[in-house]
């Protein structure tokens, strides 16, 4: 049995997501002000990574059902 | 002064430690599925075509490239999209539709091997050192230019970085071979994207769109004496030599990159061709660079824009700015300035974490071409011809462990003697540049014989070292850039200079082996050749194959796509 290539692809950025996700909350806003023009983009782009991470963790277990 | 320049924090390595552990995770899991030569060389020849296409693109995609890229976008602007534009996708067309089914159909497991097929012994000989010498050059130069690097921006210890990068690469390649590092590109395929498009995205946010983008590099433009739009227009000042930064004109550009370098690379280059090797049968192989080709033509958005960004940043003259060097701006520090100054911490621990993936999947694969084609052709070819599966696995690790230790060896002389490694790159670029005369007359000619084959390289090579002897880029000394024969020719770049040596070294070896060929024997029956040349091989049939997965339709979408891109950045 090959290993799923998606599965870690998605583990890992769900995980970075939710990493950036958790920092990006307690993160003081004024180091956003210094670099991103504002924005938080560790809340943003660590959402973007985890429905990322998502939709490949489901496309890993869709293609294990099919298999099985 | 940049010394280092970035701080990082703990959230950065918790990023970093994180990806690490995936990498080598995934050796760990990968190495139960190697059981012989096979999956460790050519992963089984099991893979779906779309993770051979990420490999593909992604092992081409090393660190060098992202940050040479940029750099390429900083000083001459929009141009440097030829480079993938010209100087990739047709030729990705091509080996895809025309070359693979020879590759992937012959019973030859690499390059070389193909040549020993098709022509004879010596020419897969000449062509398997030369290759496994420059894969391991390429590995150290990788391994160097991420020490440097970490060294300059972040103060991490030169030395450390050399060996926790050379330990980390080989490890996941001696537990998972082929599998492992196309499987790690394919993550750093994705690192790349999820780490620089919001770095574009903020870039492009901050000098106003693509308009603001334009009109913010008129002054850098017209600063340097050339028309208004030169930095936003890829093809519009592509005349003549004088009126772009690049200085090169539109044919030298055509042929010598387009054509000579482009199909040189993609199409005979083990590195990338072993990766479309790898798929699980001869639709997914064909499908490999076609697939590869939709992602590559996106790319300049991602890895050159930042430069034409920096680049207009720093001509406002706001608070960024681009670090000088020897009375210029250091351009290679345009991707680590744009890192540090729109991603805050976090972000950038992401940002760094894709650099160094890209860094470490450029060094792997270097390495699992270099232990494929040592093991087949150099030790199976010419050391030990008859030995067990089980030993040429052995054998296939241990080179891992050796094409590692070369690599480090590499990297240290490319740190102390900057010539040498000047040297012999231009020595392989030499070698490489009348590689696809050879293999378009070997697949496409029948009656090309393996003496033609062997001294018409030759002589293309000898080509290319006079015509660099003769020529000289402007400005430059008499030396390593050329001129070492009397300098008779002055190129206006070193760019057109390294395009013209390319279409020299081509057009030789092509007449010389049409030459060579007809005056010696064929020694090859038609049976021999069967698979090998288009002429005896049966064609591939495409009845039953949904229109989705036909090569040549794929082939033509590409290429349109290509066609309106140019034509809309024209």
């Amino acid at each position: 049995m090959q290993l799923d290539i998606r599965l870690p692809i998605g583990l890992l950025f769900t995980v970075f997501g939710v990493i950036l996700v958790i920092f990006g909350l307690v993160s003081d806003p004024a180091i956003y002000q210094t670099h991103s023009l504002g924005v938080n983009i560790n809340l943003v782009w660590g959402l973007v990574q985890i429905v990322f991470g998502a939709i490949m963790l489901w496309l890993a277990l869709r293609g294990k059902k099919a298999k099985a | 002064m940049l010394q280092h320049s970035i701080q990082l924090h703990s959230i950065d390595y918790v990023l970093l430690v994180t990806y690490f552990v995936f990498v080598l995770g995934i050796g760990f899991v990968l190495r139960r599925q190697v059981s012989g030569s096979k999956d460790f060389f050519e992963s089984g020849r099991s893979l779906p075509a779309w993770i051979c296409a990420l490999g593909f693109i992604g092992a081409n995609l090393g660190a060098q490239e992202v940050m040479g890229m940029a750099a390429s976008g900083a000083k001459y602007g929009i141009m440097t999209s030829h480079f993938y534009w010209v100087g990739a996708i047709p030729a990705m067309v091509f080996v895809a539709i025309f070359m693979m089914p020879f590759y992937y159909g012959s019973k030859a497991r690499s390059v070389p091997e193909y040549l020993k097929l098709r022509f004879d012994e010596k020419t897969r000989g000449f062509n398997a050192l030369t290759f496994a010498c420059m894969t391991i050059m390429s590995s150290g130069i990788s391994m160097y230019a991420l020490a440097k690097l970490l060294n300059a921006i972040l103060g991490w210890n030169f030395h450390g970085c050399i060996v926790v990068s050379g330990v980390i690469v080989l490890a996941y390649i001696f537990m998972g071979g082929l599998t492992s590092a196309i499987y790690n590109e394919v993550l750093q395929f994705f690192l790349i994207v999820f780490g620089f498009l919001p770095l574009v995205l903020l870039g492009l946010k901050d000098v106003g769109g693509w308009d603001g983008l334009v009109q913010k590099l008129v002054k850098p433009a017209t600063d340097a004496g050339f028309a208004p739009g030169t930095f936003t227009q890829s093809w519009a000042h592509i005349g003549s030599a004088s009126s772009n930064p690049m200085g090169v004109e539109w044919f030298g550009l055509a042929m010598g990159l387009g054509f000579v370098l482009s199909f040189g690379y993609w199409c005979t280059d083990f590195l990338v061709v072993q990766r479309a090797m790898a798929a699980k049968d001869m639709g997914a192989a064909r499908r490999t660079p076609l697939l590869a080709a939709v992602p590559k033509m996106f790319f300049p958005a991602l890895v050159i824009l930042p430069g034409l960004i920096a680049m207009a940043l720093h001509s406002a003259g706001g608070n960024f700015q681009l670090p000088p060097k020897n009375g210029g701006l250091d351009y290679d520090m345009v991707v680590p300035t744009m890192l540090s100054h729109y991603f805050p911490t976090g972000m950038l621990g992401l940002g760094l974490t894709a650099l160094m993936a890209s860094f470490m999947s450029g060094m792997a694969g270097n390495v699992t071409a270099f232990n494929t084609v040592f093991t087949y052709d150099l030790y199976q070819g010419y050391i030990k011809k008859d030995g067990s599966d089980a030993h040429y696995l052995k054998v296939g690790r241990w080179t891992t462990v050796v094409g590692i230790l070369a690599s480090m060896a590499a990297a240290y002389a490319a740190a102390s003697f900057n010539n040498i490694m000047d040297i012999l790159q231009l020595v392989f670029a030499f070698v490489n540049a009348p590689l696809f005369a050879t293999f378009l007359l070997g697949m496409f000619w029948k009656r090309t014989t393996g003496h033609g084959a062997f001294f018409g390289l030759i002589s293309g090579t000898v080509a290319a070292a006079i015509h660099h002897g003769l020529s000289l880029p402007h400005g430059a000394e008499v030396g390593i850039k050329g001129g070492w024969l009397g300098a008779i020719h002055v190129y206006p770049s070193e760019m057109a200079q390294n395009f013209w040596t390319a279409i020299f070294a081509w057009t030789t070896c092509f007449f010389a082996t049409i030459i060579i060929s007809v005056a010696t024997r064929q020694k090859k029956s038609d049976e021999d050749l069967t698979g090998l040349v288009y002429s005896l091989t049966p064609k591939i049939k495409e009845q039953g194959v949904p229109w989705w997965q036909r090569p040549a339709l794929l082939g033509s979408i590409v290429l349109a796509l290509v066609l309106v891109l140019n034509l809309l950045f024209w």
